[in-house]
């Protein structure tokens, strides 16, 4: 257990049990500078995924590269925020994500969903755009759902809906028929979902094709033919071992064909 | 030495709703005192050591979204679906946009001046609504003898009973 400056170890690979040290923020001298100076109030600062706050300041619980960002760069982390950037396959659900799961059970009111989590996830009937109790989704064993998490307690099954918060589908629900689903880790994933990936834009120059990412690692692809559906495929699942340099040759390759 | 025997009623009855009114305020403080008392030792509380005020400016998030900003799940590209794609404009503008939305709603499409002209008129026309039939020809009379009060007593007679002439 090693006690660290966070500051300095951005970027850095941290292990589970280094505690971070915050910068300190006297209250008196934070006082004396209000009063003299009229600053605005400060932030709250996030602690995202593979931190936890502790007495000293934060403590990691996931070995990875810490990351950290300015505050003002999104609405939700005024002060900024800190997260440990993890390498990891199994999924742990967290409310709010959206994620693919595969129908495996119909019981009764709920449907069961395979989400690649420690349980399934439950998804009521009822959690779909339009539905009502005489006017039933028509979800089959099997079929794939978009959906995100409404409930997600290390203690509590996890409870999915495919509704927003005023009662709109926005793109969730059932995916389509046909397509191809694989996994990759949850590392790539958020590389593919960050805003401006460059995987993404290159890709989206090929041919026209259709994509869905889950934060669980899931994604679904489906172009006009299965030989260009399982060409993104093999690229997808490439990226993840290839450098910026090598993908490039090979997609030239491809747009040359 | 009956009087006094009298006035010693039970507590459990001076708790009961109708006895609250006639209870001068001392034996009522006293009668809440000890309520409270019974309440906070049959409450249970977790023996521990209170959090410090320090750590409060710390918010716990274990989501990905909001730490680096991810985009939506759902892409299209080169009009595949033509459904996602504009749902993809959508969803991954929202934060961007909401700033922008924002600053055009403060404009104001009507200026404060007209805005007063306009309510001016209308406090007059809708005020008219809600008043009784009798009340508006009242109103009414009142603002025309102001116009011509020097002028033409009001022409509109009050509507009598003619007599028929015979």
């Amino acid at each position: 257990m090693a006690a660290l400056v966070a500051e300095e170890c951005v970027g850095q690979v941290v292990l589970p049990g280094d505690v971070l040290l915050l910068p300190a923020h006297p209250d008196e001298d934070a006082e004396r500078l209000r009063l003299s100076t009229g600053a605005a109030p400060r932030g709250r600062l996030l602690c995202g995924p593979g931190l936890r706050r502790c007495e000293a300041g934060l403590l990691v619980t996931k070995c990875g590269l810490l990351r950290h960002r300015q505050a003002g760069g999104g609405a939700a982390a005024a002060g900024g925020a800190y997260w440990v950037d993890s390498q990891q396959k199994r999924y742990v659900p967290v409310k709010g994500d959206h994620v693919i799961g595969i129908v495996t059970a119909k019981a009764g009111d709920l449907f069961k969903l395979d989400v690649g989590g420690s349980e399934q996830a439950s998804l009521s009937y009822l959690a779909f755009e339009g539905a009502t109790k005489r006017n039933r989704p028509n979800v089959q064993v099997g079929d794939l759902i978009y959906g995100q998490f409404l409930v997600a307690n290390k203690d509590m099954e996890p409870e999915m809906v495919c509704i927003d918060s005023s009662g709109r589908s926005s793109g969730m629900g059932i995916i389509g028929q046909d397509g191809f689903l694989f996994k990759v880790s949850l590392g790539l994933i958020r590389k593919l979902l960050a805003p401006k990936c460059e995987i993404i834009q290159e890709l989206s120059q090929l041919y026209p094709f259709e994509l869905v990412l889950g934060m669980n690692g899931r994604i679904w692809v489906k172009a006009k033919t299965v030989q260009q559906t399982l060409i993104i495929v093999n690229i997808l699942e490439a990226c993840e071992y290839m450098t910026a340099e090598q993908r490039k040759q090979a997609l030239a390759k491809l747009s040359g064909n | 030495m009956a009087g006094e025997v009298k006035t010693k009623l039970s507590k459990n009855l001076l708790r009961m709703k109708f006895m609250q009114r006639g209870l001068d305020s001392q034996t009522k403080k006293q009668l809440e005192e000890e309520e409270k008392k019974i309440i906070s030792e049959e409450h249970w509380y977790l023996d521990l050591p209170d959090l410090k005020e320090k750590e409060s400016f710390i918010i716990e998030e274990r989501s990905f979204m909001p730490c680096e900003d991810l985009l939506y799940g759902r892409m299209s590209f080169k009009g595949f679906n033509p459904e996602i794609e504009k749902l993809m404009v959508q969803m991954n503008s929202k934060c961007k946009e909401e700033e922008i939305e924002e600053d055009d709603k403060m404009e104001a499409d009507v200026s404060d001046e007209e805005m007063a002209r306009r309510y001016e008129t209308l406090v007059g026309t809708i005020g008219k609504k809600f008043l009784r039939k009798r009340d508006q020809r009242v109103l009414r009379d009142e603002v025309e003898e102001d116009v011509n009060s020097n002028t033409i007593p009001s022409k509109k007679a009050k509507k009598k009973f003619l007599k028929p002439q015979d």
